[in-house]
């Protein structure tokens, strides 16, 4: 990103604009859609399988036949567990980035890393956070859901895990491109009223 | 069809089926089967694939419901109840599923002493009843090792373990000998056996192996000498009184073809009912 906006910057003569932009686009979007999109190819595809496996080995109704209500016991962690920590790693990817970004601005286009941080920390506001840590709580609940979903309606024996599996990280990815529309939407129209 | 006179009228039997209907895309499955299992008696369903035997269990369990008819288990009707109140009422049931069904991320130990801490039971509890079953299927050395690392024969006596570690009235085996050799085979009817006559169990057993129901009918566990000896009521009604009762239930094409004991289903000239006899 540094090297693509930072190209037509210089032309302006305004590279120093590099450091906002980036971290402009890092928190508000990259950051909170890639690392979605990241986990959804690791965790929503792992949850899938996993409880798709329980399913067709009858661990699942093992479960019931025992009085455990399966949702309290496989869904609920799952969720709860990525919901706290898709933000934690949105923080860690929004902070890479920038680190990242910071390294190119000062081998490439020979800003200072001071200037590249302050622009940066003075570019964001609060609505900017708002809305970037707002949006993993929704890729979180998306992708969570979904592996289970599928996981847990999983039909015809390990073929069916393995299409599941497909299903659960496409379905996923998806969504959460479409939530992000309608959330980065939302975000904007809230900053403009509220901000 | 052949059907024989039930052996007992008691009027609270442990399970009743009545009417009951269930089916897939594919078509019905089950078509108006009614039975009952009376107290400390052991119904073997026998049938062939696909005529319904596990599908029974799970209705009788209420992990799946009818579309028609109802299910009275203990005197309760599972194929009405909600989830939620199933969840609780099927503590009262041990189900030993046909591969086990053990949870391949947890130790046998877990295993078996996942019913009791999901019920809250004190740690210092759970060890000492999670040994003591373990000692009944002969596993106790077994605790902490993984399903994956245990043979079929193995997983198959934990899965029994797990079923009876809060000593339920009532288990539910789905094909507990299938695709073992028969000494292990053997080995796991002696355990049945032994819920049976020790713990007194009432039992619905699907099978395809006929030779499993005739074993559970003509022999019996012994806990004075600790040993399988065989079913004899000596000619007299105390004798008679200690034999748990076995009896058979034929499903085919979605309904009962059979129901009767040991003698009738021996004794019978029907030409199908012969080819389980082969």
């Amino acid at each position: 990103m540094v090297l693509q906006t930072g190209s037509q910057f210089t032309r302006f003569g305004q590279s120093s604009l590099t450091g906002d932009v980036v971290a402009i686009a890092l928190v508000r979007e990259l950051g909170p859609s890639l690392t979605g999109l990241l986990v959804t190819g690791r965790c929503a595809t792992g949850i899938a399988s996993e409880l798709g496996s329980m399913l067709v080995t009858e661990q699942v109704d093992a479960m019931r036949a025992m009085g455990t209500d399966p949702i309290r016991k496989l869904v609920a962690p799952r969720a709860i567990a990525t919901l706290l920590t898709l933000p934690l790693l949105t923080a860690m990817t929004d902070f890479m980035g920038l680190l990242g970004g910071c390294v190119a601005s000062v081998f490439s286009l020979r800003l200072s890393a001071i200037e590249f941080w302050r622009r940066a920390i003075d570019a964001l506001d609060f609505a900017d956070l708002m809305q970037g840590f707002t949006k993993p709580f929704f890729f979180a609940f998306i992708l969570a859901t979904i592996g289970c979903y599928k996981g847990l309606t999983v039909r015809g024996g390990t073929q069916g895990v393995g299409r599941a599996t497909t299903q659960a990280a496409v379905l996923s990815s998806v969504m959460i491109i479409v939530a992000d529309a309608f959330l980065t939407k939302l975000a904007l129209f809230l900053a403009d009223k509220l901000f | 069809m052949t059907s024989a006179v039930t052996s007992s009228t008691d009027s609270n039997p442990a399970i009743k089926f009545e009417g009951v209907r269930i089916g897939f895309e594919e078509g019905d499955i089950l078509r108006g089967v009614s039975f009952e299992v009376q107290e400390r008696e052991t119904l073997v369903l026998l049938g062939e694939t696909g005529t319904g035997k596990t599908l029974s269990l799970k209705i009788a369990a209420g992990l799946l419901r009818p579309s028609e008819g109802s299910v009275q288990v203990l005197g309760r009707d599972v194929s009405s109840m909600e989830e939620w109140d199933l969840l609780a009422f099927r503590r009262q049931m041990g189900f030993v599923f046909q591969e086990g069904a053990l949870f391949d991320s947890m130790t046998v130990g877990d295993n078996v002493a996942y019913r009791l801490v999901e019920d809250g039971v004190k740690d210092e509890e759970i060890e000492p009843r999670v040994l003591e079953v373990l000692r009944f299927v002969e596993l106790e050395q077994t605790v902490d090792l993984f399903p994956s690392e245990l043979s079929g024969g193995m997983r198959r006596r934990v899965s029994i373990a797990r079923a009876l570690i809060n000593q339920p009235p009532i288990v539910l085996y789905d094909s507990p000998t299938a695709g073992l050799d028969p000494v292990t085979s053997q080995t796991i009817i002696t355990l049945i056996l032994r819920l049976r006559d020790v713990y007194g169990v009432t039992a619905l057993l699907a099978t395809q192996r006929l030779q499993d129901g005739f074993a559970l009918a003509n022999f019996r566990f012994d806990p004075a000498t600790k040993r399988v000896v065989h079913n004899v009521s000596n000619g007299n009604a105390a004798g008679a009184a200690k034999m748990a009762a076995t009896r058979f239930l034929v499903l085919r094409e979605g309904g009962v073809y059979f129901k009767g004991g040991q003698e009738e289903l021996v004794g019978t000239k029907d030409e199908y009912l012969k080819r389980f006899l082969v």
